[in-house]
């Protein structure tokens, strides 16, 4: 067990690599119960989300889910989040565990307007159910049509008898669902699930095989890709900043960057000999220190070692030589495309 | 019965060697195995090494972190278990039989008296929990 901001969770139950193994062939299941939740309530709930969010909130239909950044004014991180509109006077964040007391007060210091900010998290505990299988487990447990939940969208409904909110939604690269429950219900739902995927192969999975899934799928981690440093145009986020949405906290400062051009950007690379690079490892271009590894590691559904990385931005193309100062050695690494792993669709 | 083997000497740093006419064979303890999970690269010296007792003798990385390896005892590197490279997962199966690192002859065999036995080595993981 590891203490990950104020909980204890376990990095692995059987093994990082059957477990990982297990989400892109089966299901796995996640306790993800530190994630923080926050609510935005009232009839300017969706003025306030979209000056405090990069991405369009009033673009999101009921029901719909989008990936967004919460940015300090010089455009760095304060956090990245999942905005649900529940109704147009209700939005549902789900944000980072060891950003949420931050993130609250971030909001609530920009609430010009009359919106209610709530920092929820103590009624929510969090599943993720994972992988191919994740449709076929969660099925056997409700009446609500999964297969009618798009990507990015939620229901509220019953799963074994609870009423929870059921999101297609993940951090593995895999299809699958989260689901924020009841704290006191939580215990229970883990064991339906557990049970409904034992002929799938379900299998418990730790923070390790989350990390290492979710470096295949390069979905940033905060306080590795992205940080009050960064900007989402540096992280290759650019997708979710909605320049022509009005104005939002940070805007300006994107606008500068935009005009000026970035100065590094988010490359991801593989090793070419056996080393295995790790966070905040130093990246070397021509010999000199250029840029750092944010994430790296053995991946196991390549059987490569991979990573992610700051460049300069116009050295970040794919194919670029780079080295990594792995334990006061330099070790060969090229950049490749990403994501490392892409499920077939 | 203790599931460290009584014939070998330990390490805080969670090293075991087991000595022979001489020649000393070191691996990692099954609680470091544990400690690391999955093991996937091991990184040994070359025959003919000299190394000192404390020094780094190589390293250990699992899919989530890497670790350094210290020689329990002092002298020359004279054979390296070359089975690893391809099979590095073989210390998460067998960490004191068949996945041993190195053997090592000594140059000061005095110092496998300072090393923790069995039972004192199974007190100090379990103190360390």
């Amino acid at each position: 067990m590891v203490d990950f901001g104020g909980w204890d969770m376990p990095v692995q139950y059987t093994g990082i690599i059957a477990e990982h193994n297990a989400v892109r062939r089966a299901a796995g299941l996640f306790d993800v119960s530190h994630m923080g939740e926050i609510e935005i309530r009232g009839p300017e709930a969706q003025v306030l989300a979209d000056f405090v969010t990069t991405n369009s909130v009033a673009k999101l239909k009921c029901g719909q889910i989008q990936y967004s950044g919460v940015l300090y004014e010089h455009g760095g991180f304060v956090d990245d989040v999942l905005v649900h509109k529940v109704s147009d006077t209700h939005l549902f964040l789900c944000v980072n565990a060891s950003n949420q007391e931050k993130d609250f007060e971030h909001i609530r210091a920009a609430n010009r307007w009359n919106a209610e900010v709530e920092l929820a998290s103590e009624r929510y505990a969090q599943l993720a159910i994972q992988g191919p299988h994740a449709v076929a487990t969660l099925q056997k447990l409700t009446p609500v049509d999964l297969s009618a939940i798009r990507y990015y969208w939620f229901v509220d409904g019953e799963v074994a008898g609870t009423e929870v909110r059921i999101t297609r939604t993940g951090y593995t690269g895999e299809d699958g669902f989260e689901i924020y429950i009841a704290p006191s219900e939580a215990p229970r739902m883990w064991e339906q699930v557990m049970a409904a995927g034992a002929g799938f192969g379900i299998q418990p999975c730790g923070l390790g095989a989350r990390n290492t899934l979710r470096i295949e799928a390069k979905m940033a981690l905060y306080g590795h890709e992205i940080h009050a440093s960064i900007t989402p145009f540096e992280a290759d986020l650019d997708w979710i900043v909605k320049m022509d949405k009005g104005d939002f906290l940070g805007r300006a400062a994107l606008e500068r960057q935009r005009a000026n051009g970035v100065s590094r950007t988010l490359a991801g690379f593989e090793m070419k000999g056996r080393g295995i690079a790790r966070d905040g490892y130093e990246v070397f271009l021509d010999g000199s220190p250029a840029g750092w590894v944010t994430s790296g590691g053995p991946s196991p559904t390549l059987n490569k070692n991979i990573g992610l990385c700051y460049l300069p931005a116009g050295r970040a193309a794919i194919g670029e030589r780079i080295d990594v100062l792995i334990r006061g050695q330099l070790a060969e690494a090229v950049t490749v495309p990403t994501p490392f792993y892409k499920r077939a669709k | 019965m203790s599931m460290y083997p009584e014939q070998l000497r330990y390490t805080k740093e969670h090293e075991w060697v087991s000595l022979e006419g001489g020649v000393g064979t070191v691996g990692i303890t099954d609680h470091a195995q544990q400690e690391l999970g999955d093991i996937v690269f091991v990184e040994l010296p070359k025959p003919g090494t000299l190394v000192g007792q404390g020094k780094t003798l190589g390293s250990v990385e699992s899919v989530k972190a890497v670790s350094d390896i210290y020689a329990p005892v002092s002298g020359e590197v004279v054979e390296v278990n070359e089975a690893l490279a391809e099979a590095p997962e073989k210390i998460n199966e067998d960490p004191h039989g068949e996945a041993w690192l190195v053997r090592i002859r000594l140059t000061a065999p005095a110092e496998m008296d300072g090393l923790l036995s069995a039972a004192d080595y199974e007190a100090y993981v379990a103190a360390e929990k």
